[in-house]
């Protein structure tokens, strides 16, 4: 299993880099520019209807792609000091859902408890699962935990073939995948009228831009189907941040004028209207606020006056916060949208 | 100049209608229209013209449909398949006139 690019000590670990080399011109406009435009500059949030609480960059995989730069290196987990500072926030709004995501947030020994009370709150819970985590000795009760406690499930599965899965996040991940996806069904999840909703995210592997979502949807679930009997409910598309790992890659492969040319040219004002920062608000390992999941890895917080830190969390000065953006905002705004949800336009 | 084909005039395709603004027009509608979902899916039209594509050895057409296969869902192993049709037909094409060989053979032969 590989290292992350900070135990390799690459210069890319750095997000002042990771920034310099996204701010570089590179002969078309700025995101700020197409935005302006787009009369849709400066961007705002339109509330808070989702807690995205990133406990963690411990994973048990390194996936080549990974925007948080997780994995089994990685040690910067959220605290239960913390944990509850963002239980206490919550209960003092009626933000409906709460998305846990890391690395393998249920790696985090607070993920638990952190379900938990957000359930005891009436709020709604997902869990962003690399699926394989559930096939870890000390997690073999994991699935059963996530089924009693009614959390909807969105793993991680980025095509119905090993070859391209294991490209993407390691040798032998896509069998681990199916067995872990088997488990799921037969607790219920992805099952009609079971109430256990079992989504997948599909993410390219590679300098493209994923298919549509409705396409590719029907596309997995046929094959699945088929070739291993596993049903699903709903499957997203993510569009690959230029951020990270994938940046790593797309600079080793020398693609990454080229991506950042086809996300610029797929710019779809409809899809930058529609993203995810403007209704979600991004909790990191330590506390601090963002505006979403990728601003959190460039080390980008909430600006313009927001609070900073969850221990200062105000509901009223957050659901009209301006949202900081960048030129990998350009990855949530291209052709179809991109979002923890899938596409937006 | 120094060669015929250069990738940068991949997206500089429509300046050909500067030379004939309506014909241009007429063409990208047309196009549009047959690459949209139909009878065949997207994904399905989109391996149909990267196998034309190979056949035809349009280097433009390899690089747009190889990334169109693959925005569209399709793996390698699916491109290569489509690639191997339009080898095959282009291969069954020569050798299928191996017939007109054979009768002008036959014709002259004794």
């Amino acid at each position: 299993m590989g290292l992350s690019l900070k135990a390799r000590a690459d210069s890319l670990a750095s997000p002042a880099e990771q920034l310099r080399i996204l701010s570089t011109p590179n002969g078309f406009p700025s995101f700020e520019e197409r935005m302006r435009a787009a009369s849709l500059f400066p961007l705002a949030a339109t509330g808070v209807t989702v807690f995205q609480i990133n406990v963690g960059k411990l994973c048990n995989q390194t996936c080549a792609h990974c925007h948080v730069d997780a994995g089994p290196d990685r040690k910067e987990i959220m605290t239960r000091e913390t944990a509850e500072l963002c239980i206490r926030a919550l209960a003092a709004t009626d933000i409906p859902t709460v998305d846990i995501t890391g690395g393998a947030p249920e790696l985090n020994p607070n993920f638990r408890w952190l379900v938990e009370q957000a359930r005891a709150l009436g709020r709604h819970v997902m869990d962003r699962s690399n699926l394989t985590v559930l096939l870890l000795p000390a997690q073999e009760d994991l699935a059963e935990f996530l089924a009693r406690h009614k959390v909807e499930i969105i793993a991680s599965l980025p095509y119905y073939r090993a070859a391209q899965t294991d490209a993407q996040r390691g040798v032998g991940v896509f069998d681990k995948s199916i067995e872990a996806l088997r488990k799921l069904n037969a607790l219920g999840y992805g099952q009609d009228g079971s109430g256990l909703q079992l989504n997948l995210i599909y993410n390219p592997v590679g300098a493209f831009l994923p298919p549509k979502q409705e396409a590719i949807e029907a596309q997995f679930k046929k094959e699945l189907a088929r070739q291993h009997g596993i049903a699903f409910n709903r499957l997203y598309t993510i569009t690959n941040m230029p951020i990270s790992r994938f940046l790593e890659f797309l600079l080793a492969t020398r693609n990454y004028e080229g991506y950042m040319e086809r996300l610029a040219n797929a710019f779809n004002p409809v899809a930058a209207a529609g993203v995810m920062c403007r209704y979600t608000l991004s909790v990191g390992w330590d506390g601090t606020l963002y505006d979403c999941d990728f601003n959190q890895m460039l080390d980008l917080p909430t600006g313009f006056g927001a609070p900073r830190h969850i221990r200062d969390f105000e509901a009223g000065a957050l659901h009209r916060r301006r949202i900081v953006t960048g030129n990998h905002c350009y990855g949530c705004a291209a052709g179809a949208g991109s979002s923890c949800g899938g596409n937006t336009a | 100049m120094d060669g015929y084909y250069h990738s940068a005039d991949l997206p500089r395709f429509a300046d050909i209608g500067k030379g004939n603004k309506e014909l241009w027009e007429k063409f990208s509608a047309y196009y549009a229209a047959v690459f949209a979902e139909g009878a065949l899916t997207e994904r399905e039209k989109a391996l149909v013209a990267l196998g034309v594509a190979h056949a035809v050895q349009c280097p433009y057409c390899i690089d747009a449909y190889t990334q169109a296969c693959l925005e569209k869902g399709s793996n390698i192993e699916e491109m290569t398949e489509a690639v191997h049709v339009a080898c095959a037909i282009r291969g069954g094409a020569s050798l299928v006139h191996g017939l007109q060989m054979r009768n002008v053979a036959e014709k002259l032969s004794m």
